[in-house]
């Protein structure tokens, strides 16, 4: 049963409720690193290492801290600290393993804190009442996993494109942030087509 | 004529959605209907003015490698107070916009202001940035929601306009909004372009 459950919940993050896509979350970092496909999947796998962790950590404070004291109403900063030490935390891992991908992914790195995915899907996670459920934990680190997955396939889709649309005879105007604009509409209307899907 | 220059950058040379291109994400979500945008551009404007004042004011005594985390504390105070306060007096903004009011955290366009400018400049200054910022912010999300509004629901700020027209739901939902940023971002370009070509031409 709870398989079920945790299957149901990775496909509707990923396809259904994509969270680029379908929830329009994180499109900041989403235009930003969708230049270059290396640095793409370099950002993804990052992302995916931050909502899973974020979502784990944000889990348990809300539940044994911010829920014993009631101070539920501060879940924002709460949420916004532990995220930002955990971007700081895969920086400096980053830094020291591959500098090249440091350098690839620049200013971009430090912005996973301001990328409103990691904090949205932490928020998602207590608003969607799993912090009552028994397997409420898993249920929500999945729910983060499931997310990070959902926006690296979103972002190295739309990489894939732009290396495309850099040789392809695009009218000047449009050039630049207008016509991945509007890719990401087109990619958006094929997602819609995920939303009648019934899994179980 | 300083103080209108402040105050007007934000408004179009360096508007943070049309040239800047920084604070997408509550741009392209909540412009569903026209009243959610101008709730949207309240709320950030209010917290773009707290967090302006209150870094401008502090900026010489905070340790420029810890700034980072005291912006975002002072921005997610102010963010709270906004959740609050519309939680308790206007509870059908609050679920409409829902996830996107503690997001308001994470625009770029807050923390990108709180550093690259009131880290820098006087009170008054900052003031007059957060201000300008807000509006140019709000104008935008405007119109991008008229544009939804009108398409997408055949509605203006929930009033029908056509009665028994029947609405092109696409542009409500997150391929419209791609769409309708993309042809308004085309439409700054062009008029950008034509102006640069009559500069020439002059």
């Amino acid at each position: 049963m709870e398989i079920k459950i945790l299957f149901t919940i990775l496909i509707s993050t990923i396809f259904i409720n994509n969270y680029v896509l379908s929830r329009i979350l994180g499109i900041c970092p989403y235009l930003g690193v969708s230049k270059k496909l290396d640095s793409a999947v370099g950002m993804g796998l990052a992302v995916i290492f931050v909502m899973t962790m974020a979502s784990f950590f944000t889990f348990i404070i809300y539940k044994f801290v911010l829920i014993p004291f009631h101070i539920e109403y501060l879940r924002t900063i709460a949420f916004i600290i532990v995220i930002a030490s955990l971007v700081q935390l895969v920086e400096m891992v980053i830094e020291k393993i591959s500098p090249a991908l440091y350098q690839a992914l620049g200013i971009f790195l430090p912005l996973i804190t301001t990328n409103c995915a990691v904090l949205g899907v932490a928020v998602l996670n207590i608003d969607s009442g799993f912090i009552t459920q028994e397997f409420g934990l898993l249920n929500s680190v999945v729910q983060g996993f499931g997310a990070g997955v959902g926006f690296t396939l979103a972002l190295l889709l739309m990489a894939g494109i732009r290396e495309r649309l850099e040789i392809a005879m695009v009218p000047e105007n449009l050039k630049g942030l207008p016509i991945t604009f509007i890719t990401a509409g087109l990619m958006a209307m094929a997602f819609l087509g995920f939303s009648g899907m019934k899994i179980f | 004529m300083d103080y209108f220059k402040e105050f007007f950058k934000g408004v179009w040379q360096k508007n943070p959605i049309l040239v800047l291109g920084i604070g997408m994400c509550p741009t392209l979500a909540v412009t569903t209907s026209a009243s959610n945008a101008i709730w949207m551009a309240t709320a950030t404007t209010f917290v773009l003015l707290g967090s302006n004042i209150l870094v401008s004011t502090i900026r010489t005594i905070v340790p420029s490698h810890v700034r980072i985390p005291i912006f975002i504390t002072i921005i997610a105070s102010f963010v709270i107070i906004v959740e609050l306060t519309l939680k308790a007096f206007q509870p059908d903004v609050y679920k409409a916009l829902g996830i996107f009011i503690p997001l308001i955290v994470v625009n770029c366009i807050i923390l990108g202001r709180a550093e690259e400018f009131a880290s820098k400049n006087s009170v008054v200054h900052s003031i007059l940035d957060a201000l300008g910022m807000g509006v140019g912010f709000g104008l935008t999300l405007f119109i991008l929601a008229t544009a939804r509004e009108i398409l997408g629901a055949n509605k203006f700020f929930g009033y029908t306009l056509i009665p028994g027209m029947k609405p092109a739901i696409l542009m409500i939902l997150a391929p419209g909004a791609f769409f309708t940023l993309g042809l308004l971002l085309w439409a700054m370009n062009v008029i950008k372009s034509r102006k640069a070509r009559f500069k020439r031409t002059e």
